[in-house]
C-alpha cells in the first residue's frame, strides 16, 4: 500500500523577493472574494541605515500536525486529511470564529458567504498531482510544495545545511512549512 | 481641476461615463467576473488553455490563459515560452483585471463642441474611421507627412507603423526610448556593436557576483531576469547593490552601498581605477579585444578611490573590495546594464562605462559573465514598398538610433517641433503621454494643447484619452492577434504569437482591423485582408504554420551556444571591430570618447532629490486602474519614502498623507503617504512612478497617491542620443492642514 501522504512546504526566503505572484495566483484559482487572501506577503527589515538586512516571506496557512484550529473547531469543520493538510469543510462551518482564535497565524478569515476560508494547498489540485498554483507560479521557486512522507523528495535537500526555522514552534502546533532564513550565504 | 493651464483649444473631457463599459448591462456581469463567481456566458463544461504573450509590460512573457465558462478565470505562466518558464509575475496573473475592467472604452467617440460646451459623442466605427482618415489626410494634404507624429508603447503598434508608413508618415516615437531603452541601447552598441539586450545579455544563473547599479529587481519584475537571479542565488551567486535606496535586489546583497544619488560615474570610474592601477584587469583580453585603453587609463587614472568617496559617500575601502571581488570572480561576474537607464543628461556615458567595467575583467562570452543572445532567425516577410520618406530618421541628435524602426525620432522632439507648430496631428497609440515621462506633465499639456488632430488608441480612458478629438477603444491582448514577437533575443532563440483568448468585447476591436480600416479609407494598401492569412504567411516561410504556433503560442529554435571557445577570434560590430573603451562614434559627433563624471547639482535647502522605481504588481499606465492587482493594500497607492532624521527634521510621521511641492512650486494634486523607514539616504526620497491619476474615469486609479510626472519640471537632454534625464527634481512637504 502507498505511504500515507503528508504534505507541506519548504519556503526558500534567500530568493524570494516578494512580488505577491503568489497572491493573486491563490485568489484566481481560489476565486477568493476581493478583499481577501489566503495567502500574502510579509517583508521584513531590520538594522539601521546603513546596516540593513531583510526576509521576504509568502505566508500562509501552516497545515499544522497539531492545529489549534482543529481543535477548537465545535463542528469538526475543520479537520485533518489523510494528506496531511487542514482543511474546512464549509457545509458544517457555522462561522463561530473559533479557529480564527485560536490560530497563532492569523491564517483563516470568515468568507462573506459565512464560513471560514483559509489555504487549502490547493488540495484539488494536489489530488491531480499538480503542484498548488502559488508554488507553479512563483517565479523564483521560493515556494516548493514537499511530500514529507518521501525522504527522497527534491525539495527536502534544499534545507540541507541550512538555516530553517519553523514559524512560533513555542506554540507547539508542529507547522508544515519550513522557512529557509535569508540569513544563509548565498550557495550554501 | 489644475492639471493644465489655458486649455481653450483642448479642453480635457471627462468621458460621459454612458460610453464606457461599466455603464452597460455588463457592468453587474464584470462585477461577478472579477470575484470569480459568474456564469454569464455558455457553460461548455470544459476548461480551455490558450497560449499568447503578455502585454503587461515590454518584456512579453508567455501566458497560458485558462477559460472556463467562456471567461478568462486565471493566467498562468506558459511552460512552453523561454521567457516565462511556466511561470509568471504578478502582473501577468493580472491579466483578468484588464479584460473584465468595467471602465474600459466601449465605444469610439469623437470631441464635438455644442453650444460651447465640448463633450464627447459615440460614434459608429464607420464614422470614426472616416472622420479620422480625412483629419489625417488633409493635414498630410496641407502641412506634408511630416506634420504628423505617431507616439507609441506596446505591441500593437506595428500595423498603425505599416499603415502610416504606407501613407508616407514615419515619424514614430516611443517615450520609453527617451529614459529606459535609448541609453541602454546606445551606449552598448557604441561599446560592443550590439544592444544590452532584453533580457539583459547577462549570464546571470552561472555567475558567482554581479554588481547593479540601482537596478530594482524584484520590484520590477521581469520575470525571466528575476528567475535567473533566483537560480543564481541558489547555486552560489553573489550581489553587490549601489543605490541610494535599500532595494529589494540590495536586501539579496551581500553587500549594499548606499551610493549618493548621480554619482555612478565617479564610482565606475574609481572602480576602472582600482582594476587598472591594481594589475587587476585582463591584460590580454583588453589588449586583443579593445581599443583605446591608454585614454581610459589616463581619464581614470584621477579618480582615486579616496576621491571617489569624497563623491560618493562610499568608503574607499569599499571601492577598493568590490573591485576586488570583481576582477577575483571574473569572467564569472559582471556589471549589470540595469534598465530605465537615463537619469541625468550622461545616461549614454553612464551605461557606457558599465560596458567598460565589464570589457576590462574579459568576461564577453564567458559563463557567468556578458553574453550576447541570439534572436530567432526568422525568413523576412513579404517586402513592402513605401513612398519615398524625406528623412528616415527624423532627430536632430547626432547619435540617436538608426536601427530602431520603431523610433524615428525622441518623443521630446515631438513634443517640441508639435509647440514649433510643425507637428499637427497626433496618433497615440497605447501610451498615456501627460502620465509618461519625457518632459513632464505640465510641458506635455502645453504640447497637446498646441495639436490640431489627436487620435488615441487605447483600451482604457487614460488621461490622453481625455484630450483626444477621436478615441478608437482597442481591444485588450487578451481578445486579439497581433504581430509576431521575433524581438527577445535569448538562450532557446523563439518566435511567440500573441493569439485571442475570447472575442472582443464590447464595441472595442483589434489594432490590426483598425489600421486596415484607416488604410482602406486612406487608400494605401498596407496589411493583409485578414491578420490570421498575414501571420500563417509567414511562419510558412519559417517551415511552420498558424495552426502549429497556436498550440503552443511559440516557434522554438535550438538554444545558443552563449560561450567563447579557447583561441576564439572575436569580431565587434563597431567602427573599428574591436570593443570600444574610447568610443569613435561618441568622439566623432563631437562627444567624450571615455566616459566623465559630471557633478550634478544638490538639492535646495529643505528639498530631496526624487528617486523612482516601481512596485511588483503594476506597471504604470497598464495596470493603473487594474482592480484586481489594486486589490492588495500594498498595490493601491505609492507612499513618500524618507530616513527617519529627515521625517523628524520635517516633523513627518509614518502613515500620516503630506503634499509634495517641487523646486518649481509644483504642488502635489493629491497627498501621498509617509512612508518613514531606514531603507533611503537622508539626502533623497523615494516615490513609485505611475500614481495619482487626475482622469476620473479611472475609477480605481484616481486620487491614488501623488503622480511623479506632474512633479518633474527640469529635465536634461543627453545631446549626444536624445534622451532625457529627469532626476534633478527635488520635493519637500506640505503638511495636510
Amino acid at each position: 500500500m502507498a505511504k500515507q501522504k503528508n504534505y507541506g512546504m519548504v519556503i526558500d526566503t534567500r530568493v524570494c523577493v516578494g512580488c505577491s505572484a503568489c497572491v493573486y495566483a491563490c485568489k484566481s484559482e481560489n476565486s477568493v472574494p476581493e478583499g481577501y487572501c489566503r495567502d500574502w506577503v510579509v517583508q521584513e527589515t531590520n538594522g539601521t541605515y546603513p546596516r540593513l538586512s531583510m526576509e521576504n516571506r509568502s505566508e500562509r496557512c501552516q497545515h499544522c500536525e497539531k492545529a489549534p484550529c482543529v481543535t477548537y473547531c465545535p463542528t469538526g469543520a475543520s479537520h485533518y486529511a489523510e494528506d496531511g493538510t487542514v482543511q474546512v469543510n464549509r457545509s458544517r462551518c457555522t462561522g463561530c470564529k473559533a479557529c480564527l482564535a485560536a490560530c497563532p497565524y492569523d491564517a483563516r478569515y470568515v468568507h462573506p458567504e459565512g464560513y471560514v476560508d483559509k489555504c487549502s494547498l490547493c488540495k484539488h489540485r494536489i489530488d491531480q498531482g499538480l503542484e498548488t498554483a502559488c508554488v507553479s507560479v512563483c517565479p523564483t521557486k521560493s515556494l516548493n510544495l514537499v511530500d514529507f512522507s518521501d525522504p527522497d523528495h527534491e525539495a527536502l535537500a534544499l534545507m540541507n545545511g541550512k538555516e530553517v526555522y519553523r514559524q512560533k514552534e513555542h506554540a507547539g502546533t508542529r507547522p508544515s512549512l519550513y522557512w529557509i532564513s535569508a540569513r544563509n550565504k548565498p550557495g550554501v | 481641476m489644475s492639471h493644465g493651464q489655458d486649455l481653450n483649444r483642448r479642453d480635457f473631457i471627462k468621458i460621459s461615463s454612458l460610453f464606457l463599459a461599466g455603464s452597460a448591462a455588463m457592468s453587474t456581469q464584470i462585477g461577478r467576473t472579477i470575484s470569480g463567481g459568474g456564469n454569464a456566458l455558455a457553460d461548455d463544461g470544459r476548461e480551455r488553455v490558450v497560449h499568447s504573450f503578455c502585454e503587461h509590460c515590454f518584456w512579453r512573457c508567455g501566458i497560458a490563459a485558462h477559460v472556463r465558462d467562456g471567461k478568462i478565470y486565471k493566467i498562468t505562466g506558459s511552460e512552453h515560452h523561454p521567457l516565462s518558464n511556466g511561470r509568471l509575475c504578478p502582473r501577468g496573473t493580472g491579466g483578468i483585471g484588464q479584460i473584465y475592467d468595467p471602465d474600459r472604452l466601449a465605444h469610439p467617440l469623437i470631441r464635438e463642441k455644442k453650444g460651447g460646451k465640448t463633450t464627447y459623442r459615440k460614434a459608429s466605427w464607420d464614422e470614426a474611421i472616416t472622420y479620422t482618415a480625412e483629419k489625417l489626410y488633409k493635414i498630410k494634404e496641407a502641412y506634408g507627412p511630416q506634420a504628423i507624429a505617431m507616439l507609441h508603447h506596446g505591441y500593437g503598434y506595428t500595423f498603425f507603423k505599416e499603415m502610416f508608413k504606407s501613407f508616407g508618415v514615419n515619424k514614430f516615437a516611443k517615450p520609453s526610448y527617451d529614459f529606459c531603452c535609448g541609453p541602454r541601447h546606445q551606449g552598448y552598441m557604441f561599446t560592443y556593436g550590439h544592444s544590452a539586450g532584453t533580457p539583459e545579455g547577462v549570464d546571470i544563473q552561472n555567475s558567482k557576483y554581479i554588481l547593479f547599479f540601482g537596478t530594482h529587481y524584484g520590484e520590477n519584475m521581469h520575470n525571466t531576469a528575476v528567475q535567473e537571479i533566483a537560480e543564481g542565488i541558489r547555486r552560489g551567486l553573489k550581489i553587490a547593490v549601489f543605490d541610494p535606496r535599500f532595494s529589494t535586489l540590495a536586501g539579496k546583497a551581500e553587500k549594499w552601498l548606499p551610493i549618493k544619488a548621480g554619482t555612478d560615474i565617479a564610482m565606475m570610474q574609481a572602480l576602472m581605477n582600482v582594476l587598472i592601477t591594481e594589475n587587476l584587469y585582463d591584460k590580454q583580453f583588453v589588449a586583443e579585444n579593445t581599443i583605446g585603453f591608454d585614454e581610459l587609463r589616463a581619464e581614470v587614472a584621477q579618480m582615486t578611490p579616496e576621491k571617489a568617496a569624497e563623491i560618493t559617500d562610499i568608503p574607499a575601502d569599499d571601492i577598493r573590495e568590490i573591485a576586488r571581488n570583481f576582477a577575483r570572480y571574473a569572467p564569472a561576474a559582471a556589471v549589470h546594464p540595469g534598465r530605465r537607464t537615463q537619469w541625468y543628461a550622461d545616461g549614454t556615458q553612464r551605461v557606457r562605462a558599465i560596458a567598460i567595467l565589464n570589457a576590462l575583467v574579459g568576461n564577453y562570452k564567458m559563463p557567468g559573465g556578458v553574453v550576447k543572445y541570439e534572436k530567432y532567425k526568422m525568413p523576412k516577410g513579404e517586402p513592402h514598398h513605401y513612398p519615398e520618406f524625406e528623412k528616415e530618421v527624423w532627430s536632430k541628435y547626432p547619435l540617436f538610433t538608426d536601427i530602431k524602426p520603431e523610433n524615428t525620432m525622441a518623443s521630446h522632439e515631438v513634443m517640441q517641433q508639435t509647440m514649433d507648430g510643425v507637428i499637427k496631428a497626433w496618433f497615440v497609440y497605447g501610451v498615456n503621454v501627460p502620465e509618461t515621462i519625457t518632459l513632464g506633465r505640465r510641458k506635455t499639456i502645453e504640447a497637446i494643447n498646441k495639436v490640431d488632430f489627436l487620435v488615441a488608441v487605447d483600451t482604457l480612458p487614460m488621461e490622453v484619452t481625455g484630450y483626444a478629438d477621436v478615441v478608437l477603444p482597442e481591444c485588450t491582448y487578451l481578445e486579439r492577434y497581433d504581430d509576431l514577437d521575433l524581438g527577445r533575443p535569448y538562450r532557446t532563440p523563439f518566435v511567440a504569437l500573441r493569439q485571442p483568448v475570447v472575442e472582443p468585447m464590447f464595441d472595442s476591436k483589434p489594432g490590426n482591423q483598425i489600421a486596415r480600416m484607416l488604410a482602406d479609407k486612406l487608400g494605401v494598401h498596407a496589411l493583409e485582408d485578414d491578420v490570421e492569412t498575414y501571420l500563417d504567411k509567414r511562419l510558412k516561410k519559417a517551415g511552420s504554420s498558424l495552426a502549429e504556433v497556436k498550440k503552443t503560442g511559440v516557434l522554438l529554435a535550438e538554444p545558443t551556444d552563449l560561450y567563447r571557445k579557447p583561441g576564439e577570434t572575436l569580431t565587434f560590430k563597431t567602427p573599428s571591430g574591436k570593443i570600444e573603451l574610447a568610443s569613435s562614434k561618441m568622439r566623432e559627433a563631437g562627444f567624450d570618447a571615455v566616459p566623465k563624471y559630471t557633478k550634478q547639482p544638490d538639492a535646495p535647502e529643505g528639498f530631496y532629490r526624487v528617486l523612482t522605481g516601481r512596485k511588483p504588481m503594476l506597471t504604470f499606465g497598464r495596470t493603473a486602474n487594474n482592480r484586481f492587482l489594486n486589490e492588495l493594500p500594498t498595490a493601491r497607492e505609492n507612499e513618500i519614502w524618507i530616513n527617519p532624521q529627515a521625517a523628524e527634521k520635517h516633523q513627518l510621521s509614518h502613515g500620516e498623507y503630506v503634499h509634495l511641492k517641487n523646486q518649481a512650486g509644483i504642488v502635489s494634486e493629491f497627498p501621498i503617504k509617509v512612508k518613514v523607514t531606514e531603507r533611503i539616504r537622508q539626502d533623497a526620497v523615494y516615490m513609485v512612478h505611475g500614481y495619482g491619476h487626475y482622469f476620473k474615469k479611472l475609477k480605481w486609479a484616481y486620487r491614488k497617491g501623488a503622480s511623479h510626472n506632474q512633479l518633474i519640471s527640469d529635465t536634461e537632454v543627453d545631446e549626444s542620443i536624445g534622451a532625457v534625464g529627469f532626476q534633478n527634481n527635488f520635493v519637500t512637504f506640505i503638511k495636510e492642514a
